[in-house]
């Protein structure tokens, strides 16, 4: 019933018309390929081109890392073979890698905790709607799976009293917080956890209580020692981040004054200065017989440092609120602190995910840096281990730093990942 | 809407002055926004205020909450004076209930979580108390269904409904609503005003911000023309806009009423 005339005056369209199928070859894989890699003479030789580098690097790499690869047989192995990957190098040297100088009776201790912050991990990330997550909880279920089969065997392994008590503190903590959690949900347990895990952390990494042994922070190291440094960088930057952010836009004088000069000054030196002073020139300054952990230093250093960045990070999404917001909060009669926690705040954090997460990432690649005061972190043990006289091969640095670069991409593209997410999750569809 | 005049004079205006404002002055830095204020608002008055853009209507209503400061003279609400102290403003805003233009309610929040979060947070309501009134308020304007959707989901209209319906969550005794239908497409706007004239019928204290002058002859007792922030005139509708003595006022009617 269309029109033909377009000057008709009148009632133009009577009957609502038919919803056709598009025309074919723009959709499908065929159409697909014919709009992105063959649109044009230019872009059909790009593609080829493409096709070709390919086909040229794939294959030496897959061979390098994989196939040529000496998987198994220790150093001997790995000199027969010097121009493939020695894994059998990482294999050897993986608990060194892990816990540094660690106590090797209490490596337990560490188990415990990494367990808890990767099932804490697997807890924050809900059973999704979206086609996107559900493939990749169910991976992260299995590695949390496989990791506590590994730990319980361990446990059995070395049957320590009060390490079976603390364990199973521990899964009556986590059950119930699990069980409230899945009635309250997920992210205020989330939070929760976030609050007490460095606590409860710090005494089981550190000793000292409970009957446990104390393991000086020295000892500490591997990949432990580079997660103590960015978690507590990232869980000590979020709220200073926030406050720093409110004093900046604050509309006390003295207030602004003061966090601009605090966030501009760590914002303005290199991390190295800050570590090599905080370890170094940090003593000359104290009175005798006041001593300050090493470890502690650094982690201050970096959570000052990286709160500098996330405050500016913040103020970024602050400004993006409109004065609506406040106002109508207002209106209501919310206090300040009300207004900001339970308007402001959240919104204006949603909208800086991305940033947020990026000075996270920055942050956890950042903390490879501590090695230039000696701490003996992922990146320093295996460097160490490289240099270790028995596996001086030509493939065992170029081996080490792969694993090292795979370790940082999993766990960075793994924020990376629950960022995207949580955008996804808390998009409310609001354009104002 | 000129049949429900009569309507009018059925509306209980208490003796009880509920807002009372002496010699208020305010500026923007040198600039004189409003200029020796003097008003007085009895309890269950429905006024409107109108004049050109830039008279310093909005700003007048945005001090009546202390959204604006005042540098001279006095404001009083409900007997509390508003001054700097913070007890004040905050008893204040919790009698007097605001509606926007640009609604300014909560993207993040659902409407029913958008009613609730006062009550609960600010009169330290129970969640259970205050879904209950937010649902009933929710009906009041006609949208209980929308109660788990995103405003961001809402139609203009359907979104200043939940932001009158935020309001009243708070049980204001005053009402106040700058220029609630600019933002509106026309289908829209009746269904708020409709909502605004339910509200005055049942006696709560409005002064309303708005070119609405339909609204004005239907349910206010008074309305106020504003000229660079003066009080220029104000009387009961039937006689302002029949018989408006300033010149002003008078130039002002020819030119909103004449399309």
């Amino acid at each position: 019933m269309s029109n033909k005339n377009p000057n008709k005056m009148g009632v133009v369209n009577l009957l609502p018309l038919p919803e056709l199928a598009p025309p074919g070859n723009t959709v499908g894989a065929v159409g697909w390929m014919k709009n992105n890699l063959f649109s044009s003479p230019l872009n059909s030789i790009l593609t080829l081109l493409g096709l070709a580098l390919l086909y040229i690097l794939i294959p030496p790499v897959l061979n390098w890392t994989m196939f040529d690869a000496v998987w198994s047989g220790g150093s001997e192995a790995c000199k027969a073979n010097p121009d493939a990957a020695c894994w059998t190098f990482a294999g050897e040297w993986w608990e060194f890698f892990i816990y540094g100088f660690y106590d090797k009776t209490q490596r337990w201790r560490v188990d415990l905790v990494l367990w808890a912050l990767y099932v804490w991990v697997a807890f924050i990330i809900p059973e999704n709607e979206s086609r996107a997550t559900r493939p990749t909880s169910t991976i992260l279920g299995f590695v949390i799976a496989g990791l506590s089969v590994l730990f319980i065997s361990m446990a059995i392994k070395h049957n320590i009293p009060t390490m079976w008590l603390l364990i199973g503190a521990m899964v009556v903590i986590g059950t119930v917080l699990w069980a409230w959690g899945l009635k309250n949900g997920r992210s205020r347990v989330g939070i929760i956890v976030l609050v007490l895990f460095p606590i409860i952390a710090y005494f089981l990494l550190g000793g000292g209580t409970l009957g446990l042994s104390v393991v000086n922070t020295n000892d500490w190291g591997g990949f432990l020692l580079t997660l103590v440094i960015a978690i507590t960088g990232i869980v000590a930057s979020l709220p200073l981040g926030v406050l720093l952010a409110l004093g900046r836009r604050s509309e006390m004088p003295v207030l602004r004054m003061v966090s601009t000069l605090f966030i501009e000054f760590w914002r303005g030196v290199p991390l190295i200065t800050v570590l090599f002073m905080a370890s170094f020139m940090l003593p000359l300054f104290m009175s005798k017989g006041v001593t300050i952990d090493q470890l502690l230093r650094a982690l201050i250093g970096v959570a000052l440092f990286s709160s500098a960045y996330m405050a500016e990070v913040i103020r970024g999404g602050l400004q993006a609120i409109p004065k609506g917001q406040y106002e109508g909060a207002q209106s209501l009669g919310l206090s300040f602190w009300k207004m900001m926690g339970l308007i402001v705040m959240p919104q204006a954090l949603k909208i800086v995910i991305p940033g947020i997460v990026s000075t996270f990432i920055g942050l956890f690649k950042d903390t490879t840096l501590v090695l230039i005061i000696g701490l003996l972190d992922f990146l320093n043990s295996v460097q160490t281990a490289t240099t270790n006289p028995e596996w001086s091969i030509k493939s065992v640095p170029y081996t080490g730093y792969v694993l090292v670069a795979l370790v940082f991409w999993v766990h960075c593209y793994g924020m990376a990942w629950y960022s995207r997410h949580l955008e996804n999750k808390l998009d409310t569809g609001h354009k104002r | 809407m000129n049949e429900n005049t009569q309507d009018n004079s059925q509306l209980n205006v208490s003796d009880e002055v509920t807002i009372r404002i002496e010699n208020m002055n305010k500026w923007y830095g040198n600039f004189h926004v409003l200029k020796d204020i003097n008003l007085e608002v009895n309890r269950g008055e429905r006024i409107v205020v109108c004049g050109p853009s830039g008279s310093g209507k909005s700003t007048l209503i945005r001090c009546l909450n202390r959204l604006e400061e005042h540098q001279a003279g006095h404001i009083y609400v409900d007997n509390i004076e508003l001054t700097n102290n913070l007890k004040n403003i905050d008893a204040i805003r919790r009698e007097v209930g605001m509606c926007f233009q640009h609604f300014n309610l909560f993207p993040h929040l659902t409407v029913l979580e958008n009613c609730t979060l006062a009550p609960i947070w600010v009169k330290k309501m129970s969640k259970k108390d205050a879904t209950e009134a937010a649902m009933h308020f929710l009906e009041r304007v006609k949208i209980p269904e929308q109660a788990n959707k995103f405003p961001g989901q809402l139609s203009g209209g359907q979104q200043q409904r939940v932001a009158i319906a935020r309001s009243l969550c708070m049980s204001p005794k005053i009402m106040l609503f700058d220029e609630p239908t600019s933002a509106l497409d026309p289908e829209m706007i009746k269904e708020v005003l409709d909502t605004m004239v339910e509200l005055a019928h049942e006696g709560m204290t409005m002064i309303c911000v708005t070119h609405e002058m339909g609204f004005a002859k239907t349910v206010a007792n008074r309305v106020i023309f504003m000229d660079q922030g003066q009080i220029i005139e104000q009387n009961e509708p039937n006689e302002f806009f029949d018989n408006p003595q300033h010149e002003r006022t008078q130039l002002f009617l020819s030119q909103i009423i004449d399309h």
